[in-house]
């Protein structure tokens, strides 16, 4: 009987086609604004992800999130160096900073000043250039997405020109100051989506207006077979600051912005939306589907079908199009997200989302299936000697 | 078996509802039919005819009186197993046909044999042989939207007969077919459908298919009032009918 059910499904086309459509757009849109929503606050911590060698990160301990930057005084370094456990502290610089672009235009960028004795910090993946580069006098790395876009330069006298990415050797300014582009690096983007600047620490703190606190955060090597969390608390105590794993550091940052931005709410309501789309056409098709069969069912009843056999054959035809449709909606997903660029559309689609919008269609398919099947239980068999 | 007891009902009640707005639908129906038999219910619309067929055919429960059909009383039964004995013992026919639309005709046939679990290709086989009988099987494959009116009724007649049941109960089988097409069908039903171990119970409006019927049962409020043979019932048509001056 289970052909049959398929049969049945499949056989009405309209509705099966309305059932999948429901299905397959609810699908897609759950999981495409949760996909973008996972990628945009991903972003917010991409910093912490782009600098892997740090054990700890030592922030001012009302430090909310990796940008929210709340400079250190130089002397907090050397407090952090005196604890014992250390291999290593790096200072690291974290600001937005205007650039004035050969052409007059100014373009802000998030400027991070590495550690100018080590490099910790840089970028590990260099497309044009190499890390030591850095050292050269007024050098700055530039990330590529950066130089395609924001900062892109007119190949002529005329500004509205046509434009060029900027390169190797192009020169801007920051803060009045001269800063040459000593390589193109890759990176990922940050949420602000702004360009983002790499140069040494030293060179960062000239390039930013006079502070007499600089330094933004601190990263932090432990020797080997330290305890982290006897660490972070010698580090606290004996300084007065924070430190945090860099998976805490990346939780406290997602966790502002989750609970202090609207943007949870945003995707929410689309993600909603995108489930009731789902219960009203999916679910009400599915279930006006199975009125529509009623007195089919009715005269199976009659004809000695059981109400499992029944039962089943509605979970078959819900279960059908629920696969069906999140297949489809799934795969539409993923093609979206193939097709259009990262640097321009946060979109991650982690392994957990298809699972979240598989109990969504879930949900949806045992709603209307239920509600069906509740009518299929209650019919009664003589119903069909009423013409 | 022909000649055996296939149905004995002996003071047959049906009430729906409670109290003051029950309404007594059977009011002691004392009826006994025979294997072998072709019986016709008729009566005015609300005289209990649906009533009576649906206890026949085991989908209702009577509210007092006895019951056997073939052998059981079906309400000493569980549910569960009412259902089991109308898969085995009871065959449909609609008024509507019931025809499962997006299905071939040839599965629409096989379905009560599917409900027993049978195989598949198996249960399409006998069905294809009861079409080829009831002069459809260059049709087995076709919708049921596809055939006429008379077509989807011989498919509806091959889908009751297909596990040889032992009652076969047929709701105004011609009363969404024109006269020939309904003369057609119950030749069919009484070719395909009468055996020896088998009961066929009619319900109908249509005087036209009486002579079908070895005896007619007449209702009227619950009640059966009288049982005829289908030649006297004829002869006492033809009489009204002279009577009215319509026939000379």
């Amino acid at each position: 009987m289970r052909l049959i059910a398929l049969k049945m499904l499949f056989g009405d086309s309209a509705k099966f086609y309305g059932i999948l459509l429901g299905l397959t757009f609810a699908t897609l849109l759950i999981t495409q604004q949760a996909a973008i929503f996972v990628g945009l606050m991903s972003r917010t911590y991409a910093l912490i992800e782009e600098t892997p060698q740090a054990d700890l990160w030592v922030t001012d301990p009302t430090m909310q999130f990796v940008d929210d930057t709340k400079p250190m005084q130089v002397t907090a370094l050397d407090r952090v160096r005196s604890v014992t456990g250390i291999e290593w502290a790096s200072p690291l610089f974290k600001g937005l900073l205007v650039a004035k672009l050969p052409n007059g235009g100014r373009q802000i960028c998030d400027v991070i000043g590495v550690d100018d004795a080590t490099l910790i910090g840089a970028p590990a993946t260099m497309l044009q250039g190499k890390l030591e580069d850095l050292r050269k006098t007024d050098a700055i790395f530039i990330e590529s997405r950066g130089a395609n876009k924001q900062l892109m330069q007119p190949l002529t006298a005329d500004k509205n020109g046509p434009k060029r990415p900027m390169q190797v050797g192009d020169e801007l300014e920051l803060n009045e100051r001269r800063a040459i582009i000593a390589g193109i690096a890759e990176t990922r983007p940050s949420f602000q989506n702004v360009p983002i600047i790499y140069t040494t620490y030293l060179r960062a703190v000239g390039f930013a207006p006079a502070n007499r606190r600089t330094l933004s955060l601190i990263l932090v090597k432990a020797l080997p077979g330290q305890d982290l969390p006897e660490l972070q608390k010698r580090i606290q105590t004996q300084t007065g600051l924070t430190a945090y794993t860099p998976a805490e550091f990346s939780w406290k940052t997602l966790d502002y912005w989750m609970t202090q931005t609207g943007i949870p709410i945003n995707f929410g309501m689309a993600i909603a939306l995108g489930f009731l789309v789902g219960v009203a056409i999916a679910g009400q098709m599915f279930y006006n589907f199975t009125l529509d069969n009623l007195r089919y069912f009715g005269a199976m009843k009659a004809m000695g079908a059981t109400s499992r056999q029944l039962l089943n054959m509605v979970a078959v035809q819900g279960l059908a199009a629920g696969v069906l449709g999140l297949g489809l909606g799934l795969g539409a997903t993923a093609l979206f997200g193939l097709m259009i660029p990262g640097d321009r559309l946060a979109f991650k689609l982690t392994w957990h989302l298809p699972i979240i919008s598989t109990f969504a269609v879930i949900v949806i398919v045992l709603g209307a299936s239920g509600l069906s099947m509740w009518k299929v239980i209650r019919l009664d068999p003589k119903e069909v000697f009423n013409g | 078996m022909s000649g055996e007891q296939a149905i004995f009902c002996q003071g047959i009640a049906k009430t729906y509802g409670e109290g003051e707005s029950a309404v007594k639908a059977l009011r002691g129906i004392d009826f006994t039919a025979n294997f072998g038999e072709i019986v016709a219910l008729v009566g005015p619309s609300g005289c209990g005819k649906t009533t009576l067929i649906s206890i026949f055919a085991a989908i209702l429960s009577r509210s007092s009186g006895a019951l056997q059909l073939a052998g059981v009383d079906p309400d000493a039964m569980t549910n569960q197993d009412r259902t089991l004995f109308r898969r085995e013992k009871v065959g449909f026919i609609f008024q509507q046909f019931n025809l499962v639309p997006q299905i071939s005709v040839v599965e629409n046939v096989a379905i009560p044999l599917f409900l027993r679990g049978e195989n598949r290709s198996e249960a399409l086989d006998r069905a294809e042989k009861l079409l080829t009988e009831v002069g459809l099987h260059n049709r087995a494959h076709s919708r049921p939207s596809k055939l006429s009116g008379g077509q989807q009724q011989r498919v509806a007649i091959a889908r009751s007969l297909i596990h040889e049941p032992s009652i076969l109960v047929c709701d105004e089988p011609t009363s969404a077919l024109d006269g020939a097409t309904g003369q057609r069908v119950m030749e069919l039903i009484r070719e395909q459908g009468r055996r020896p171990d088998r009961i066929v119970v009619l319900v109908t409006h249509d005087e036209r298919i009486y002579h079908f019927a070895d005896r007619i049962a007449h209702m009227d409020d619950g009640l059966i009032t009288r049982i005829v043979t289908s030649d006297v019932e004829l002869a006492a048509l033809k009489m009204a009918a002279f009577e009215k001056g319509k026939i000379k």
